[in-house]
Formats: C-alpha cells, structure tokens, sequence
C-alpha cells in the first residue's frame, strides 16, 4: 500500500482552495445557525450564485473581475431578500424547507437546456478566471515542497482563497463581540424576549440571513476558482456537507468552522485513498472500486448523526454550555 | 433611577385613581394606557372581549381573573405580541394598534413573560445589556468598530452593575443566565426589563415559580418601581400579593372585564366571586392554545 | 400558438434505426482501401469538404427504403445551415468548429405515416476524436396527431391527479410524523425509496411473483418504520435532543441510507414488472395504462382508508389528539410513546407504497429516487400546513397537478421549478398554509 500517496493527498487538502471555500460557507453557515439560529439549509444556493455571479458576466460581458464580483454578491443578496421576506417572520422550520427549495429552484434552472447559451446548462462553463489572473503576482512555474507543490496558478488560487477566509473571520469576530452579535446570540437564545426589549428582530435576522449569504456567495466564487463550474456541484448534499462541517467544529464559534473544515477534508482524503487503495490491494474483496467512493457518502452521514448526538457543542464548542443545552 | 429606595413596611397605597362609582371600564383621572373594543378569537373561541379599560398612571395595578380568562393573551395583544381581530388601544395617547412589538417597547412599554425568558447561553452581564435602548453599536456598520461604541458599553456596563447589585444578581453577573434558579430568573428579567427606563412595567406572574424566601424581595422591588414613577401592570394568582401591593385590581372572566376597583372590594364582589367558583384552578398544560383539543374532546365523548 | 406532439405507435420491432454507425463502418473501410482520402472522411460531398474542415453526415431510411427531400437543420455556436437527403437518403452538412451542434430532423418533410420517435426530432451531437459524426434519427411508424390545446390540459391534469394522489401518500406520513414528534423528517426520501427496492429485489432480482413482492415490500417499510422509532428516534427523545438536533439526524440518516442503497444497488436505474405497459386505455383525449389507473385506485383507496383511521378509530383520534396538544393529550391518558410509534410504522408504510407508485410513475427504480421527490412532499406538507394531514393531501394534490400541468409551458426538465416557486409564493400571502391554522404561527 502506498502510504505516501495516501497521506500526501490528505496533506493537500489541509490547505486547498475547496478546504477555504468550505471553511467559508461554513462560517456564513455559522453566522446563520449557530449565532442567530437560522436554518438556512440553501447555503447551496448562495454558493451557486457567487460561481454563476461571478462566471457569467466574465464570459459572456467581458466584465473584469470586481464588475463580476459585485454582481455575484448583489445576486446574493437579493436572493436572501426574496428567501428571507416571507418567512423569517415563521417559524423556524419554514425557512429550513423554504431555502432549500429556493437552492433547487436555482439549480434546476441553471442546468436546464432552456437557458443553455447562457449558463451553458448540465455542461457548465469554464475559462472566467483570465481577468482575475492578471493580477497573479506569481512567476509561471511550480512550487512548493512536500506534496504541497503547485502551479503558481494554483498558488495565487489558493492564497487568495485563505486570505479571504482569515478576513471573514476577523469581521464575524468584531462582529460577535459587539452588540450588534449580542442581540443576534439574543435572538438565538429567544427572540419574543429580544423583542420585547425593543429590538426590530426581523431586521437582525434578515442582517444575518444577508451576511452569512454573502459570506457563502464568496465561497462559491472561491470554489469554482480552480475548475470549471457545473450545476451539479450545488446539490442539497453540499449544504448537508456544510453543516457536518459546521456541527463538527462547532456551530457558535469562528474558528469551529474553518478547523471543521480542515479536519473533514484530511480525514475525507485519507478514508477515501486508504478505502480505495485497501480495495486496489483486494483487502476487502467484497467491494468494488465504485462502492468505496460511496462509502464516504454513508460515513459523512453517519458521522453527523454522532457529532449531533454525542458531541452537539462540537471540537471548539464551548463545554460549559454543554450542561444547558436541550 | 440609581438612587436607593429603601423598602418599605407597609406599602403606601395610592387612592383617587378613578372618576365617578369603580365599575368594569370606569374612566381614570390620570390613564396610561387605554384600551377599546379589544377582540381576539382562536378559531371559534373568544380569548379576550375587552369593552374599556383603562390603566391609571403611576400606580400598581393588578390583572386577575380564572385560568383561561384571557389575561396573558390580553397581555399579549396590549404588547403587540398578538394581534386582535378588532380593536384599539393606547399609550400614553398614542394609538398602539398595528404597531410591532419592537417598536411598543421602545416606547416604553416593556413586559416580562409568564414562563421567563432569560436568554440561556448569554451570561448575566449580556442580558442585562441587551435590555439598553438606543445602543450605537447595535447597528451592524458601526457594531465593527469598536471605538465608536465603547465608551456607551461601559457606562451600559455600570447601569447594569448597579441594578444587578439592586436584585443582588451581581455575584452571578459572569454566569450562565441558564444556571440560575427560576426565581433568580424571574429577578434577572425584571431587571433587564429596567434597564430601559420604561414608563410602563407589564409583569406577567412575577411570582409563579419563585421561590418563597425571593418573594418579599419581588414585592419590593416591584413597590420599588412605583417609587420611582413608573407604572406597573401585573398579572398574579396570588389574592395575598394582590391585596398587599395593588393599588387597582381589574378582574377578567372569560375575555371580559368582570370587575374593577380598590383591591379590597373587589374581593368582596359578588362578580369576582362568582367568577373565581366558576372555573377550574387547575394549571393550564396548553399555554395558550386552548382550541386545539378536539380530538380529545372526540376521544372523552367516545368513552362516555 | 398550437401545441404539436407525436404520438409514434409503440411497436418496437419495427424502429429502424438509421444509420451512422453503418456509414461509418463503410467510411473505416474506405479507409483502408484509399489512404489517400482517408484522414478526410468519405467523398460523397465534395462541397462540404471544401468549405469546412468538420461535418455531420446521415442516412434517413425508413423500413430500407430511402427518403428523399427530409430537411435536416445544424444549428449552434453561432451557426446555423440546412440541407435535404438526397435520392439514396443520404445527408452531409459541414460546420466550422468542432463543437457542440443541435440537429434537427423537420418532421413535416417526412412522408405521411412516418414520425421520428418522440421528443428525438432533435439531437445534441458533438464531435469524437474524427472530423465527421454521424447523426441518427429514429423513425417509426405512426400518426402525427396535433393534440389541441384542451386535451393536452386534460391528459396532464389526470397525470397530475396521478401524481399527486402518490405524493399525498408519502405526505400524510410526513405529516404526521412531523405533528406528533415536531421532527422534520429528511430521510422520508429513503423511506420512500425503500418501498420501490424492495419489490425491485423481490420482484425482479428474486423473481417472486409481484404481488407478493409487494407485500413483502410493504411489510418490510413497515417494520423498518417500527425499527427506526424504536432504535433511533425514541431513544433520542429520551435524552431530549432538540427539534433541530433531531432534524440535522435525519438528515445524516438520509445521507447514510440514500449512499448506502447505492452501495448495495449502484447508480443504474431498472425496471418493476410492468412499468413499460403501453398507455392504451382511452377515456376521451386521456390515454392511461393500466398501471396509471391501479396506481391511483391504489391510492384513493389507501388515502381513504387513512382519513377512517384517523377520524374514525380510537387509535386514529389519539393520533390527532398528540398533534394538536401532546401535553394535554398525555395528561388524558394516552400513551403517546405508542401512538407515536404507531406513526411511525404507519408513515414508513405509506411511505414505501409511495415508493412503489413512484417507481412505475416515474418509471423507474434508483437509488435516489426518494430523494428527487423529497422536496415536492415537503412543499406539499407545507403547502397544506405543517402538521395537517388533510392539508397535505390537498398541499399533494395542487402540487402534483402543477407539476403536471406546467410542462404545457415549462420545458419538462423545470417542471419541478414551478412546484417550488409556488410553494415560496404560497407562504409570502399565507404564511400558515392552506389548511393551517393561523394561530400556530408565532
């Protein structure tokens, strides 16, 4: 067995853009369920429009990078207004079935053939990333040592992608230690009793729905920065990912999901080559290549269940809340 | 609002509060609040069917009445946390209806719950924060720089500490708002509720789970808030409270107003009476929902 | 604008399949007889060569006779040509860049009682590692039949009906599951899925006669809808795990189940026995299979059998009395541990009967084919109010026939679109549902 192999793919993914990306979408995730207590199950969908926000008018506008951003992240908010209005005065299981049905709805429209020119549909589109590579300050080439040796490409993607991460966790820790967080972890605890001290709490929720939305919106864009970007990436099993992630470092915390993120991805990359590799060996005559890469799917599945179950505060979560949480 | 009062004996009772015989709806020299035609159904039920009322100012008034008169949910209504089917009610001159209930309680209206709500996982000190009016730094753009919003957090800060000091919370401040005891939750959301300087103080059972050695320090406080010029509306089962402490007791049965006056006639009407012998005193398992029973009823009609 | 659709009769044998591949194989061996011309394709069409560098080329027989004068269309990537089949049938048109084409085959060229299969008058072709690419069209006989616009209402409205009428199975369900325990359940979808593998592997892999096969099916939904309550759910009440606790565990068990179907049946999709009848049965402009029609007896039946139970039976009545008031409800006496238990094994059977009309609604067994519905019982449950299981029969049913009827205006991969967008639209002007109660909402 090729343990090198093994462990070096799982080291990859310690630092890779899609470990940013994901550790993003989380924090956003984080912003919604674990501080305000949203259940914002379309994370999917924000994520969807930051790739297409950003891809489509790069193509087919010939717009520069920033014109392309901000049109991702307008689009990220107007969905959050659309999801938002109608059900953040509900209960908070309609928003859960609301989001995740209004992630659907985008991902069905952008992979339908109606609209292909434009989305190009099941296919995707790919090669939007020229404007932002201008401003790749790495000379062409590979570096790096260990496993971790990439094209200057792939660097720039990369650093980019973790720079963003360590800010949007700066501005979500101002955030949460000012009264502005005090109200939103108010909100979470027992919106009426917020309310009745005076607080507009339909105005928090839809700040939060927005930030954490914008949050995930950028994930998107990081994601699909290394590879093209079809439709099919922003299935409901994304979110479902995301909040393993979430649950797993710890829902109110900032660095909960950035760690969550790294430990899902190493311990992914490792099961999944140590799987394949013990199958290639024929240690596990009983399966086939193709049953070992779904075997990950029924671990993450299983793992959530245990993580709520046994460990509901999650690696960095706070122990003493242990005690009071129902 | 710092300064101490210290708390008295025997409580001064206010008098003249009313114009013309105490009867349900009977106009007050100085009203508050003023309530008209207040309706609220749940499917075929009436909850509340208030004619008139009205709050006199600067006084302690209790709202009694049977389990399911409608008292929480009139409660409700008044705070904007339920909206009636018809109606009219205000404040301080100002119409309330249509108004949300953030809005009611930045006007000076604030109410504590029947069951607490003590924000668990926020410690004492955030809580009592949470309850400041007017903060800078609750706006999200300004809320990321600290500078603009820390000089009004510190004196938050020692507002808090005092009244936490005032309701001897202070030794907890650090903690876990979900590690005190029911009746230190019941002191910690009445503080909180304080930290707002409200003109208007809705109690909802401020004594129901508190334990007895905490009740005296309850009923000062809440003589307390009088002293110092706010008015108080409270809603309690407790006849001996009641009559210790009320300046004006309003009655209600079934949704309506049965009876107002002097607490200690009230007790003696044959209304009230009447109302009280009427109804069941057991505890209400389905807070407020009451006409979602069918089923059992079906079920109890099965096995008669 | 009217409406046309084809309706080719379903007799198999006769398709002919027409035919690249043939032409290909002469090309391979033109080839080798010629290398001179090789590497360019074949010769037939000098024309073509010389404009352009890439074309697509077919042949349009129909029972082995040529078709002169079919009109075939290239359109894409900016370009757009037609040509028509020449005396032998044949066709070549030349396109600029190796890309991705639609070709079309003008079925009004055709002669009369020859149709092109339906839904395949056009085709997405795309260039392999040659500089020419077949294109084949599949002709059959049968009847050009445009279908007014009131009949075609018709036909998807029964569809429709169809649909919905399987939806409300696995919502009532859902529903109740979600009145008397408050848990939204995510992995209803693989309840419902488990129904239709299980007459799969009964039926099909076993080769047990399907009725049987559909009772053990049923059978087993049910005891797997006891097994989950006893040893996931009631468990996890105990320890009062919170509502969205318990929602994010069902979410988990959705992902472990749907992947580990997979792991077991793989990613292809079969067939029940049956699910391929031909849809004969005429009533007017709707034509059914006999299938369509047991499925939604099946349906109305079971759906009616359920409303009994619940407004009927003592069991049925403690069933509704824990939705509306669990406390209270178990203050009267009743143990609502079992009446939930009883949900349990009742919503996984309905559930999995879902599951089996599904498979021949669809048609088709898969692994995630509970998982593509999910949503629409979701929106259905919601839709009629969240808790409600006469709201969700009647969420179901406006689901099911929008989902139907909107393929008259929506293409048929956004059908599922429209369902969620009126969901969305339904709770912006009535946030408690259709048959909600409006004092739920807090």
């Amino acid at each position: 067995m090729d343990w090198g192999a093994i462990f070096g793919n799982a080291a990859v993914e310690l630092i890779s853009p899609t470990t940013a990306a994901y550790a993003l979408a989380a924090l956003g995730l984080a912003i919604h369920f674990g501080f305000t207590g949203l259940l914002n199950f379309g994370q999917a969908g924000f994520m969807l429009l930051g790739a297409y926000g950003y891809a489509i008018p790069a193509l087919k506008l010939g717009w520069p990078w920033w014109a392309c951003l901000l049109t991702s992240l307008l689009a990220s908010v107007i969905f959050a207004l659309i999801l938002g209005i109608p059900t953040l005065r509900l209960r908070a299981d309609y928003l859960a079935i609301v989001t995740i049905a209004a992630a659907e709805v985008l991902r069905l429209t952008f992979t339908t053939n109606e609209f292909a020119p434009v989305t190009g549909s099941a296919n995707g589109l790919s090669e939007y990333q020229r404007d932002l590579l201008t401003l790749n300050p790495l000379p062409d080439g590979r570096y790096g040592f260990g496993p971790w040796v990439f094209s200057d490409r792939a660097w720039f993607f990369l650093i980019l992608g973790w720079i963003v991460v360590i800010l949007a966790a700066l501005l979500t820790w101002l955030l949460m230690r000012s009264p502005w967080g005090r109200v939103i972890k108010g909100i979470r605890e027992d919106e009426d009793a917020v309310r009745a001290l005076g607080k507009n709490v339909y105005s928090y929720k839809m700040q939060s729905l927005i930030l954490g939305g914008l949050f995930g919106t950028v994930a998107g864009i990081i994601f699909v920065m290394p590879r093209a970007v079809v439709p099919s990436y922003f299935q409901p099993t994304l979110t479902f990912f995301i909040y393993a992630i979430l649950l797993l470092g710890g829902a109110a915390t900032i660095l909960g999901p950035i760690l969550g993120s790294i430990v899902f991805w190493v311990l992914l990359s490792f099961f999944s080559g140590f799987i394949a590799r013990a199958v290639e060996a024929g240690w596990l005559p009983f399966m086939t290549q193709v049953q070992a890469g779904q075997l990950r799917f029924i671990l993450v599945g299983v793992a959530i269940m245990l993580i709520v179950v046994f460990m509901p505060q999650g690696i960095l979560g706070n122990k003493k809340e242990l005690a009071f949480v129902k | 609002m710092s300064s101490e009062i210290t708390p008295k004996a025997k409580p001064v009772k206010s008098t003249g509060l009313h114009v013309g015989d105490p009867a349900p709806g009977v106009k007050k020299v100085d009203p508050i609040l003023i309530a008209d035609g207040v309706k609220r159904t749940f499917g075929g039920l009436t909850a509340v069917d208030v004619e008139h009322v009205e709050i006199p100012r600067n006084a302690i008034t209790a709202l009694i009445g049977p389990n399911g008169a409608g008292k929480t949910t009139f409660f409700n209504l008044l705070t904007g946390f339920d909206k009636p089917d018809t109606g009219d009610w205000s404040f301080e001159g100002r119409s309330l209806a249509h108004i949300p209930a953030y809005r009611v309680a930045r006007m000076g209206l604030i109410r504590t719950f029947q069951l607490t709500k003590s924000l668990g996982l926020l410690s004492v000190m955030e809580n009592m924060k949470l309850g400041a009016k007017d903060q800078t730094g609750e706006n999200i753009f300004r809320g990321l720089i600290p500078s603009l919003w820390r000089k009004q957090d510190r004196e938050i800060e020692d507002k808090a500490l005092d009244l936490l000091k005032r309701f001897k919370l202070d030794a907890k401040k650090d903690d876990y708002a979900a590690s005190l005891s029911g009746g230190q939750r019941k002191l910690l959301e009445m503080a909180r509720a304080l930290m707002s300087d409200p003109t208007l103080v809705m109690l909802d059972e401020p004594m129901a789970g508190v334990n007895p050695a905490l009740t005296q320090s309850l009923l000062d406080h809440i003589l307390d808030l009088k002293a110092q010029g706010m008015t108080v509306l409270f809603v309690e089962h407790d006849m001996h409270m009641v009559r210790h402490i009320a300046d004006w007791v309003i009655v209600m049965a079934e949704g309506r107003v049965v009876a107002e006056g002097d607490p200690h006639e009230v007790m003696q009407d044959q209304a009230v009476i009447d109302a009280y012998l009427g109804a069941h005193h057991d505890t209400d398992l389905g807070s407020t929902d009451t006409g979602h029973v069918e089923a059992i009823k079906e079920l109890i009609d099965d096995e008669q | 604008m009217e409406p046309t659709r084809t309706v080719p009769t379903r007799s198999r044998g006769r398709w002919l399949i027409l035919l690249g591949i043939l032409i290909s194989a002469l090309t391979l061996s033109g080839i080798a007889a010629s290398p001179a011309v090789a590497d360019e394709g074949g010769t037939d069409d000098p024309a073509a060569e010389e404009e352009y560098e890439y074309f697509f080329t077919g042949n349009v027989q129909f029972e082995g006779e040529a078709l002169e004068g079919v009109l075939i269309t290239v359109e894409g990537n900016g370009f757009d040509a037609e040509t028509e089949t020449d005396a032998d049938g044949r066709w070549t048109i030349g396109v600029p860049e190796k890309a991705e084409y639609e070709v079309t085959l003008d079925q009004d060229t055709l002669p009369e009682g020859v149709v092109v299969l339906e839904g395949q008058d056009t085709v997405t072709a795309e260039f392999g590692l040659t500089k020419r690419k077949a294109v084949n069209f599949f002709l059959g006989e049968g009847q050009r039949v445009t279908v007014n616009y009131f009949d075609q209402v018709v036909q998807r409205v029964v569809s429709g009906l169809n649909f919905g009428l399987l939806l409300a199975l696995a919502a009532i369900g859902l529903s109740l599951i979600f009145g008397t325990t408050g848990l939204s359940n995510f992995a209803h979808a693989e309840l419902i899925t488990f129904g239709a593998l299980m007459v799969l592997t009964f039926g099909v892999n076993l080769a047990w006669p399907l009725w049987l096969a559909i009772i053990v099916a049923l059978v087993l939904s049910a005891a797997l809808g006891w097994t989950l309550d006893a040893a996931l759910w009631k468990p996890l009440r105990r320890r009062g795990v919170g509502l969205i606790q318990l929602m994010i565990v069902s979410i988990g068990l959705s992902l472990a189940l749907r992947y580990t179907y997979q792991f077991f049946y793989g990613g292809s999709t079969s067939q029940l026995p049956g699910a391929t009848l031909p849809s004969d049965i005429r009533f007017g402009a709707v034509a059914l299979s006999w299938v369509d029609l047991v499925s939604m007896g099946v349906s109305i039946v079971v759906l009616l059998a359920v409303a009994f139970f619940l407004l009927r039976t003592r069991i049925g009545k403690a069933t509704r009395a824990v939705s509306d008031n669990a406390p209270l409800a178990s203050a009267s006496g009743i143990d609502v541990d079992r009446v939930i238990r009883i949900v349990w094994v009742l919503g996984a059977l309905l559930a999995g009967l879902a599951g089996i009309l599904w498979a021949y609604f669809r048609p088709g067994v898969s692994w995630d084919m509970g998982f593509q519905i999910l949503l629409l019982v979701f929106a259905a449950v919601t839709l009629g109010g969240l808790g409600t299981a006469f709201g969700a029969l009647v969420g179901s049913l406006i689901v099911g026939l929008f989902v139907e009827v909107s393929t008259l205006w929506l293409p048929s991969d956004m059908k599922y679109v429209g369902a969620l967008v009126i969901l969305i639209v339904v709770l912006l002007f009535r946030p408690q549902g259709i048959l909600g109660r409006r004092e739920r909402i807090g």
